[in-house]
């Protein structure tokens, strides 16, 4: 028997909205040759373009549920709402980087040649249908910020913050596709659903794959920056620009916890005993960790950092949790997180002056005096992180500990509501400096550009509206964790 | 329609406000009293369409809000919310009013945070949703957090977020224990809800379940009333609080602690709430009596002031767990006495600091003879606040000692040292401020009452007197809503006491 190749089928619906993220990067790729004078501001302006068709794209797909290329990508509700959710990080990453990078003296056309790429790494981890994709998603995202996380060349903090995270990401990719190798032979597949057959059948008492398994975690823990793999992420946070810190922090952050989902909720279903015990301790210490680390720091964004790595514990609440109401629980949160966590950045990037990049906490003093609207806008979004109504946050977090309370980790529910409670004083201590001191030197007005306050408004918006009238998203969060559970 | 009309128009003129130009500060004052004034105008036919006789939710309003969860947005007020509405938007005017020349800069934002503030605390009230009870019991800290900080004294950053973070921790673990009833209730009956009239008809089974999930709410309300080991953030409070925000932290917000024990501690917990009652009442005998003697001690009146507060609200805590029909009206009337009179008192401390920037009782001294209409004013809130009978206080505290003794003579007995106790630290403050010689020099030339100050203070004597003299009015309407939840609370205990043995 001669061995025969079998092409797949190419379904290029399955990849619509990845292609189309792609096809804009290469499109600026040939348009940044072009001779322009000096702006490049145009090619950010195209690849929002790019984002915006691919998320009208993914809206026209909305209820579709089939496997392509032999399985290996996904395209169903889970895929295409987390398609959603990174394009509005990207979306909102590249408004805010459009003004600031000019402002930096930084601009240059592959910057947004690399945020798209970023996202077609991102889009292909959420729609990933076997380890080996995700392993493409990942390494395609990462690469692109690396880079884009030492942007700012000639910064010290830029050179450490593209080292650090170009080092450990090495780290963990290794560990990841050692995970990968392990699984493999464990299962006999890479394929997330013949492993979940695998799995199923009695593969997961086989201690190759609990090691497997232990290794793809620490790959994703690293991504997420939970405790304890989350030793780069204050010095990255602060060393990469800000606009790449906010893609940092919601984009790469959604895309790993999609995948994180996809794998333990699907693949590893059977196996829950086993990784629940293992996420309930990441879960505990990155809220405490994080926010206890947090209450120290003078630097918004290494605060922020910090803050993050809290927030990853109250989203793994959800995956302890798991099933419908857990995994929904998380896709819920995510959203608003990416809302809340760009606007925050959002509002950080506008008070960054040029050739003073640091922002300390004591820099805020009088903002509500001198910029009463910038002032409002970053107090409702740390608010929402804080997780006060009616702002988004607390119906994401009351949704996440709520999933947690129904599966019976009471305990885990009550941990995660006593570190909101710390992780207030915090975010509220920047609220005070900003209406309840007087600014030290003297008054500066600033005046947001358009794009960076279109940026802003639709955070706000984001905030404000899965605050208020949560609905509709909760429902589309729930019904895009089912294909995960078939 | 009118409870969501009455809720939610102060946020309308906070918008309204929010818009207008900064240099039209006097145009935003205005309009925030027009507002506040228009809220409680509104809220008046609450009262005359409220039948007394009814013991249900009356003026309901229901609607979906996210439905896949079961929150609902469920609006309602019985007996017992409907006074505690009236005090809210009675109230509000009269603080706006008062803040008009103390409060000096960013008269705008003031606005504005007052009036989200008053439509937090009217939410608080009407709320009949344990997840929309939740959103504004939370949403009100901001407001409140600002008002202390922004417009407060010296050491207001301090008192500000002790406030926020006291009462935040208080209330994160009754987030989850609603999460816990809305879960054990959905597992017992299939209905995922939080609509409080339905969850208050589940038993929730006796034993250390319903224990556990009565102490998350009880440190919730015990933070916010504050119940005596638990008080202290109240006092930073309310002597860094601009005079507006301690009236409406003494009014208003303390009663959302005590109301909370009410209307939800009672029915959905009724056995561990029969269980728990001698340590609360433990607990309120202390604090009455600390309170007290605390008091007498204070040198600064609005410290003064506050501690007696920790006393008074012993007294409503104690009528509340005594178990009978007089406590709990007592308590309640108690609850609306306590906001007019301390209150009162906090328009008047704040007038005087006005004149002279200082709170210390050692400054003054002999002011009937520089300011007599304000020292009669004075004698008569201060004499309301010890019970003298004839006033509003001797109402509340007499039926909340009638209520005490059927239920423990000796408890009755120590609560009753505590209007002793009261008269002392009242009197004796109110001779060192208001009799003898004018030891300052500065106090000669005080001027004394406004007219903008005697229409602050002249509603509040009205009712102060007219409670005093005629309550049936405001103890009728709560007797049918008192009567039902004793009813249902007795009725619930002996169900859930019988599902024990299992």
């Amino acid at each position: 028997m001669s061995p025969t190749l079998v092409l797949p089928v190419i379904s290029f619906r399955a990849i619509a909205p990845v292609t189309v993220v792609a096809a804009a990067a290469c499109l600026l790729l040939l348009l940044d040759l072009l001779p322009t004078r000096g702006r490049k501001d145009h090619l950010g302006v195209v690849g929002l373009a790019g984002v915006v068709l691919s998320m009208i794209l993914t809206l026209s797909l909305w209820g579709s549920d089939e496997r392509a290329f032999n399985g290996m990508v996904r395209l169903d509700g889970f895929a295409l709402f987390f398609d959603l959710v990174i394009g509005f990080a990207t979306g909102l990453v590249l408004l805010l980087s459009l003004d600031y990078l000019r402002r930096q003296g930084m601009e240059s056309g592959e910057f947004y040649i690399l945020v798209l790429f970023a996202a077609v790494g991102m889009m292909l981890m959420a729609a990933a249908g076997d380890l080996i994709v995700v392993f493409l998603g990942l390494e395609i995202m990462s690469l692109s910020l690396y880079v884009l996380a030492g942007w700012f060349v000639g910064r010290l903090e830029a050179g450490e913050a593209a080292m650090k995270y170009f080092l450990l990401g090495a780290f963990a990719s290794g560990f990841f596709l050692y995970g990968i190798a392990l699984i493999f032979g464990a299962t006999g597949s890479t394929n997330l659903d013949r492993i979940g057959v695998a799995v199923g059948a009695g593969a997961g008492r086989d201690p190759l794959l609990l090691i497997g398994l232990g290794l793809l975690v620490v790959g994703f823990g690293f991504k997420i920056s939970s405790v304890p793999f989350h030793m780069w992420a204050s010095d990255v946070y602060q060393g990469a620009p800000t606009s790449v810190t906010a893609l940092i922090a919601t984009g790469s952050k959604a895309a790993a916890f999609a995948a994180l989902l996809r794998v333990l909720l699907s693949a590893m279903r059977a196996a829950q005993p086993d990784w629940t015990m293992l996420m309930w301790w990441l879960a505990v210490l990155s809220m405490t960790v994080g926010n206890v680390v947090a209450l120290a720091q003078q630097n918004i964004k290494r605060m922020l950092a910090y803050s993050s790595i809290a927030h990853v514990g109250y989203i793994l609440v959800g995956v302890v949790a798991g099933g419908a109401l857990g995994g929904g629980s998380v896709l819920f949160y995510l959203l608003v997180y990416t809302f809340t966590t760009a606007g925050a950045f959002g509002v950080i990037l506008l008070l960054e002056r040029e050739g003073r990049e640091a922002v300390e906490v004591g820099d805020l003093a009088g903002l509500a005096t001198r910029h009463p609207v910038l002032a409002l806008a970053f107090s409702v979004f740390l608010l929402s992180l804080t997780g006060i109504p009616p702002m988004a946050g607390f119906v994401g977090k009351f949704y996440l500990f709520g999933a947690a309370v129904r599966t019976g980790y009471v305990w885990l529910a009550v941990i995660g509501v006593l570190n909101s409670a710390i992780a207030a004083y915090y975010y509220l201590r920047l609220i005070v400096y900003m209406y309840m001191r007087d600014p030290a030197g003297a008054p500066t007005v600033l005046v947001p550009s358009f794009p960076a306050g279109l940026a802003l408004a639709v955070a706000l918006w984001g905030v404000v509206q899965l605050g208020v009238l949560p609905a509709p998203f909760l429902d589309l969060a729930q019904a895009a964790v089912l294909p995960l559970l078939r | 329609m009118l409870l969501s009309t009455v809720t939610f128009l102060p946020v309308a003129g906070a918008v309204v406000i929010a818009l207008l130009p900064r240099a039209q500060e006097r145009l935003a004052r205005s309009l925030a009293l027009l507002t506040t004034l228009a809220a409680f105008v509104i809220s008046l036919p609450l009262y005359t369409g409220f039948d007394a006789g009814q013991a249900g939710y009356q003026f309901v309003e229901r609607g979906d809000w996210m439905p896949s969860l079961g929150i609902t947005y469920h609006l309602g007020i019985d007996g017992i919310s409907l006074l505690l509405v009236l005090l809210t938007t009675f109230l509000m005017p009269l603080a706006v009013l008062s803040s008009w020349h103390s409060i000096e800069r960013r008269w705008k934002e003031f606005a504005v945070t007052m009036l989200l503030l008053e439509t937090g605390m009217l939410g608080v009230f009407v709320a009949l949703d344990l997840f929309l009870f939740y959103v504004f019991w939370e949403a009100m800290l901001i407001p409140m957090y600002l008002i202390i900080g922004i417009w407060g004294g010296t050491n207001r950053v301090y008192a500000a977020l002790k406030f926020v973070l006291y009462t935040l921790a208080g209330s994160v673990l009754m987030l989850v224990a609603i999460l816990a009833l809305y879960f054990q209730h959905g597992a017992a009956t299939g209905i995922y809800t939080f609509d409080l009239p339905v969850l208050a008809r589940y038993l929730v089974p006796a034993g250390l379940g319903q224990n556990l999930l009565f102490l998350a709410f009880a440190l919730a309300f015990a933070i916010k009333v504050p119940m005596f080991p638990f008080h202290t953030w109240l006092p930073d409070a309310h002597v860094e609080a601009p005079t507006a925000g301690s009236v409406i932290l003494a009014g208003v917000l303390l009663k959302m602690g005590t109301y909370g024990f009410l209307r939800f501690c009672l029915p959905l917990f009724p056995q561990a709430s029969l269980a728990f009652a001698p340590w609360i009442v433990a607990l309120a005998i202390v604090g009455i009596i600390y309170g007290a003697w605390v008091s007498t001690v204070q040198p600064d009146l609005k410290k003064l002031v506050a501690y007696s507060s920790v006393s008074h609200l012993g007294f409503v805590m104690l009528g509340l767990f005594v178990f009978n029909a007089q406590g709990l009206v007592g308590g309640i009337i108690q609850m609306v006495n306590h906001g007019l009179s301390t209150g009162a008192l906090f328009l008047l401390v704040g007038m005087i600091y006005e004149r002279r920037h200082t709170r210390l009782i050692a400054d003054f001294g002999g002011l009937w003879k520089v300011m007599p209409a304000y020292s009669a004013l004075f004698l008569i809130v201060a004499l309301s606040s010890l019970g003298l009978p004839g006033l509003n206080g001797f109402v509340g505290e007499f039926l909340i000692l009638v209520g005490a003794f059927q239920w423990n003579v000796t408890v009755a007995a120590l609560a009753t040292t505590g209007i002793i106790f009261a008269a002392v630290y009242l009197l004796w403050m109110y001779q060192r401020v208001v009799f003898g010689e004018v030891t300052r020099e500065e106090n000669r030339r005080l001027a004394d009452l406004s007219a903008r100050e005697w229409v602050v203070l002249l509603p509040v004597l009205a009712l102060i007197v007219w409670i005093g003299v005629y309550p049936a009015p405001f103890t009728g309407v709560t007797e049918a809503s008192v009567q039902a939840l004793l009813a249902q609370v007795h009725a619930k205990a002996a169900a859930t006491a019988a599902l024990v043995p299992r």
